[in-house]
């Protein structure tokens, strides 16, 4: 028997100013990438969830992109933009309803469903557009900085809740972090984006639980 | 029906000049624009009297159809002209020349066939004006229903894009700024429709009555190209705003905001 092909995988994608990028990724990989601001890393998850016109070709279990229907590719692949929108006028109406949420499990609790969008903190807006995007159950996670505007102790919950998802979903994960100790605490792999291309970097004292 | 001669004319036009004259002394630039926009209206207004006059000499379906395109033409550019953020390139003109054509046309030619049933059908003395009225009519319309979609993508593009990103279609993520766009398109002739006679009397019929037609003839006149325009409005606006919506996204349903001109 053959082997299953990966969950992700990259061939040789390229944009203006990035690229050409090669990766594989298998089911728990948590992958982290970090460099500076303009390296192109928002723009490379872009060109993976098929948002951007990119060239090369990128593969979900074997099957490029182009076979798959886009708001298809888009909900298996999910990105979580590091800015979330929201288009309804209380935050419960951008969730559905069948799916169980477990928002103590990130500090918050499901009387928060109810209020108005515009009452939301930005680290709240944050969490909330995390556990909206879990709730679509992707297999890729494409995340743009998700712990930017939250303290110590609720980056603490989003990590440990993204790992969660993971394992328990065999998800994997792209995770743009500008926090060492993060990327320490959450990758199994590690690169840094410098001039649109990957570099893969060492992990320190790696604890990392697949 | 009292003639107008150019007499006439010349002292309604001394309403014109002494209107400039006043905007001078208040130190506001308008008086130059007035004049130019009253001394176009003058020129252009004879100048169709004149090619009607030939037209009506001469009913051949070939100067009627030259005319109706030379009108769509035109109407298309001020579609074009007056979006903000239109399309790029020929879509631009396209778009909008493309849902008048398939609105004013279509219901031109049905009211000519089916309801007025002239001999031939089209006969430029109906023909022009209702075509005239619909286009610059669905004109408003469909201009100002694009404005609005191809404002409110470039506006409201990281909502559109992140429900693009949580797996809705294009359709999807775009479906209530469509409903708005066709919403803005629709609302002045509803309006219109809705204030007719208690708050205006409509050109069309005060023209008619002033020109010796019985007032209930003129109203006969009046409720069918109300009827006429809202139906090439809606039409108009729904086809502009469906093929807008289509162009903003690309066949992988991305959103497409490069496909627009800046401002």
């Amino acid at each position: 028997m053959s082997k299953a092909p990966p969950l992700l995988q990259i061939n040789r994608l390229r944009r203006l100013m990035i690229g050409p990028v090669s990766l594989v990724l298998d089911e728990g990989d948590c992958l982290c990438i970090s460099g500076a601001s303009g390296s192109g890393k928002s723009l490379l998850l872009r060109a993976i969830a098929d948002l951007d016109p990119h060239e090369g070709q990128v593969l979900l279990q074997g099957v490029p992109a182009e076979a798959i229907a886009p708001e298809v590719w888009r909900s298996r692949v999910g990105l979580l933009p590091p800015e979330s929108s929201w288009w309804l006028p209380r935050v419960k109406n951008h969730f559905r309803d069948d799916m169980p949420l477990l928002l103590e499990q990130i500090g918050m609790s499901d009387s928060i469903l109810e209020q108005p969008v515009a009452r939301l903190s930005s680290g709240e807006r944050q969490r909330l557009a995390l556990m909206r995007l879990l709730s679509h159950r992707p297999q890729v996670l494409l995340l743009d900085e998700p712990t930017a505007n939250l303290d110590p102790v609720n980056t603490r919950r989003v990590e440990s809740m993204i790992t969660g998802y993971r394992r328990a979903h065999k998800a994997a994960v792209i995770w743009v972090s500008h926090d060492v100790e993060q990327v320490m605490r959450v990758a199994n792999r590690y690169y840094e984006m410098s001039k649109g291309e990957l570099q893969p970097q060492e992990i320190e004292g790696q604890q990392w639980l697949s | 029906m009292v003639e107008l001669n150019t007499i006439d004319l010349l002292i309604a036009a001394m309403l014109v000049v002494v209107l400039a004259l006043m905007s001078i002394r208040l130190q506001s630039n308008i008086s130059r624009q007035l004049i130019i926009a009253a001394v176009r209206t003058a020129v252009q207004l004879t100048l169709i009297g004149l090619v009607l006059k030939v037209l009506f000499e001469n009913v051949t379906l070939g100067w009627v159809a030259l005319m109706a395109f030379f009108m769509l033409f035109v109407a298309g550019r001020e579609v074009m002209m007056r979006q903000e953020r239109r399309f790029k390139g020929w879509w631009g003109y396209a778009a909008g020349t493309f849902s008048m054509f398939l609105s004013s046309f279509a219901v031109t030619v049905f009211a000519l066939v089916v309801i007025l049933g002239n001999d031939p059908w089209y006969a430029p003395q109906y023909a022009i004006p209702l075509l005239g009225m619909l286009l610059g009519n669905t004109m408003n319309g469909i201009a100002i229903s694009m404005d609005r979609l191809t404002h409110a993508a470039w506006e409201q593009r990281h909502i559109i894009e992140a429900r693009l990103m949580l797996g809705e279609t294009s359709d999807e993520a775009i479906s209530e700024y469509r409903r708005q766009a066709v919403r803005s398109g629709m609302i002045p002739i509803i309006n219109a429709m809705a204030a007719a006679g208690i708050v205006s009397l409509p050109g069309m019929m005060t023209g008619q009555i002033l020109a010796g037609a019985l007032p209930v003839d003129a109203v006969k006149y009046q409720i069918l190209i109300m009827f006429l325009i809202s139906a090439g409005t809606g039409l108009g606006t729904l086809a502009a705003v469906k093929i807008g919506a289509r162009r903003l996204f690309d066949d992988r349903q991305r959103l497409c905001l490069d496909r627009l001109r800046e401002p």
